[in-house]
């Protein structure tokens, strides 16, 4: 399939988006780095076409999932920075007020519906929302992303089995960056192509290579499309590496230097950018989005930086839900 | 004696086992190529080969099975959980097999077997990474827990977890892997008994039961309490089940007076357990309710100054003591 034609202002918007992701993890893990951000880190960077290309594909009514790498489809779905990077200082005025972390971004008003840690156990949930689609008649569609390392556990299994038999509007998306931690899809799977495993679940199955905004974009539509006209989930293996180690604590070790070297050549962000120019846009006009996107980025840490911490009464106040009409 | 830290005592421990014994082998996420998420098993997978050091997919039901499966008819496998939060997906092969197995078959069928893995709070880790595990293991028949606090303990018990014929679920700590201690000299060999509480500090004024990460905070505690003239007794059950009672009922007829300071939740849990068994050994000798300190009842919060709040922390622990001492 040949790499369709894109739209120049879609294209700058999409690029903006993307290098609002990049920017942003490149200034947390700056902050990391600086003890003000703790916990698990996990960055997203060299991924952010799928993210960005996958929201275009989708309606603001869809759910969105992912796993604890959630700050780019987060960003791309329209989640502030600044409540982005106060999650990540521990601050009342973070996405999740402090309680989550990087691992567990929510964004209810935008449908996210979270990053969520334990390999695997978000897929199902996923299926739930799709579920309660169906059953209300509505045509929203549930897109869930996860990376190839999680196609092994018990969690994969069951919740593709009854997507599959119940033909949710559900659209899952592997996110294969080669490596699980450290471990290479070689010595995970016995499968290769892991778009094979839709077939088991008599899903509509699709692979591609994920630097390519306008592709992602344009694939995923088409999996969106058939969950939202009832003709069932899609199984999606994008094909896409990692730029950072799997975490913060993680050197990465595991890789060569030149493999990585090899592997940013085909930086979804540089593609996006040499594509608009051959569209025969000015590069001032990329530089301005540069500047302005460097400009929030920054506002976002300042932010972060002057909120108040996160508080007690949230903690304590809302391990349970208040009883009563909902 | 050397000093090593906690994460090269169960190493060493790993590494004399799997040279005694043949049918010893490791399995689970990154403990081979990538030296162990926490550098625990560095080293095994050059020494033994990839027959015996297996690197998993992310699949703790399917591992957990299969080195259930394996001990029944054998192996004698330790089986690493990157942390015990991951456990829970393999939860019903350690209830619902592992640990009915023996019974189940009259005592036909054993289960050697090693759950291992870093248990509790690791700093800023959040609700779903960070669960102090014991009280969902330790009220089940058929499992030993051991959660050994120190790295001399973590040896010679991670050993005899090894050659023991049952399934042993074995607690360990990330902010303990680097905790300095003694342990015996190179060809030593400790083996550390299953339900043999260690008294770890004397005292005369009041006891205090503690395991886990919380034992240095309550060591530290006591030290500050000394300082102000109050001595205490502070005592490692090391073994949560078999859990034994012994030196803490002995002391606490001396004392008059317990503290229990532990990470889990205060719901249930060996905790509650202690002061049940405290107050029915004891209960004459007692001058003061039993006392708990305990991690607070919520899921952890990302935020550090929240985290710091919900772990137990030394000032909790001397004001415990105070409020069973009636001192101000
Ligand atoms: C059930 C479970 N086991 C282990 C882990 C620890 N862990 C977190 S991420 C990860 C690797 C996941 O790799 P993959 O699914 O490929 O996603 P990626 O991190 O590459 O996005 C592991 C082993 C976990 N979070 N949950």
């Amino acid at each position: 399939m040949g790499t369709p034609l894109p739209d120049k202002d879609d294209l700058l918007r999409q690029y903006r988006s993307m290098m609002r992701i990049r920017r942003f993890e490149e200034e947390a893990a700056r902050n990391y780095a600086k003890g003000r951000i703790g916990g698990f880190l996990h960055l997203y960077i060299g991924q952010e076409a799928i993210a960005v290309g996958a929201v275009d594909a989708l309606r603001d009514q869809d759910y969105v999932f992912q796993t604890y790498r959630d700050h780019g489809i987060a960003l791309a779905r329209g989640m502030p920075a600044k409540a982005a990077m106060a999650e990540l200082f521990g601050k009342d005025t973070g996405c999740s007020r402090g309680m989550g972390g990087s691992m567990h971004f929510f964004d209810v008003e935008r449908n996210f519906l979270g990053g969520w840690a334990i390999v695997g156990g978000h897929m199902a949930l996923a299926a739930g929302t799709a579920f309660k689609s169906r059953y209300n008649g509505e045509d929203r569609v549930t897109i869930c992303f996860f990376g190839e390392g999680s196609t092994n556990i018990g969690g994969f299994h069951e919740a593709m089995s009854l997507a599959g038999l119940w033909k949710l509007p559900i659209v899952f998306v592997c996110e294969n960056n080669q490596y699980a931690m450290g471990t290479p899809l070689e010595r995970t799977s016995a499968l290769k192509d892991l778009s094979i495993k839709a077939k088991g679940y008599a899903m509509a199955g699709a692979r591609f290579e994920g630097h390519d905004v306008t592709l992602v974009q344009e694939r995923i539509a088409e999996a969106v499309d058939r969950a939202r006209t009832g003709a069932g989930p899609t199984f999606i293996e994008v094909l896409t590496y990692r730029f950072r180690g799997h975490s913060m604590s993680d050197p990465a070790k595991y890789r060569s230097r030149t493999e990585l070297e090899q592997k940013k050549q085909l930086d979804p962000i540089q593609v996006a950018r040499e594509r608009i120019l051959e569209l025969g846009v000015e590069e001032a006009k990329l530089d301005d989005i540069d500047l302005e996107v460097d400009e929030e980025i920054d506002a976002a840490v300042k932010f972060a930086e002057e909120s108040e911490p996160a508080r007690r009464e949230v903690m304590l106040g809302t391990v349970y839900a208040e009883e009563g009409e909902l | 004696m050397r000093e090593l830290r906690y994460r090269e005592a169960l190493r060493e421990a790993m590494l004399e086992e799997m040279e005694r014994d043949e049918r010893v082998f490791l399995m689970g996420e990154e403990v081979g190529h990538y030296q162990g998420a926490y550098k625990v098993s560095e080293g095994l997978l050059d020494k033994f080969g990839e027959r015996r050091v297996i690197d998993t997919p992310i699949a703790e039901s399917g591992f957990a099975g299969i080195g259930i499966g394996a001990a029944m008819v054998g192996l004698r496998p330790i089986i690493e959980f990157m942390t015990w939060n991951f456990s829970f997906v393999a939860f019903d092969q350690v209830i619902s097999n592992a640990a009915k197995i023996h019974q189940m078959s009259a005592g036909a069928i054993h289960v050697p077997i090693v759950f291992r893995g870093p248990n509790g709070a690791a700093r800023q880790v959040a609700s779903q990474h960070s669960h102090a595990v014991a009280p969902f293991y330790v009220g089940i028949p058929g499992l030993y827990v051991c959660q050994p606090s120190t790295p001399r303990d973590a040896k010679g018990l991670l050993k005899t977890a090894i050659r023991s014929n049952n399934p042993v679920i074995f607690l360990e700590g990330e902010t303990l892997y680097g905790v300095k201690g003694e342990v015996p000299d190179e060809g030593v060999e400790e083996l550390i008994p299953f339900g043999a509480s260690r008294v770890a500090r004397h005292g005369a004024d009041c006891t205090i039961v503690t395991w886990g990460r919380p034992y240095y905070v309550a060591m530290a505690a006591a030290e500050k309490l000394a300082a102000d003239g109050t001595e205490c007794e502070v005592i490692d059950p090391r073994t949560l089940r078999p859990l034994d009672m012994g030196p803490v009922i002995k002391s606490v007829r001396k004392t008059n007076r317990c503290v229990v300071v532990h990470e889990h939740w205060p719901y249930g849990g060996p905790g509650a357990e202690v002061v049940d068994r405290v107050q029915r050994e004891a209960f004459d000798y007692l001058d003061a309710p039993v006392e708990r300190v305990t991690g607070l009842d919520v899921p952890m919060p990302y935020a550090l100054n929240l985290e710091n709040e919900v772990l137990p922390t030394e000032e909790r622990v001397i004001d415990a003591v105070k409020r069973v001492s009636y001192a101000k």
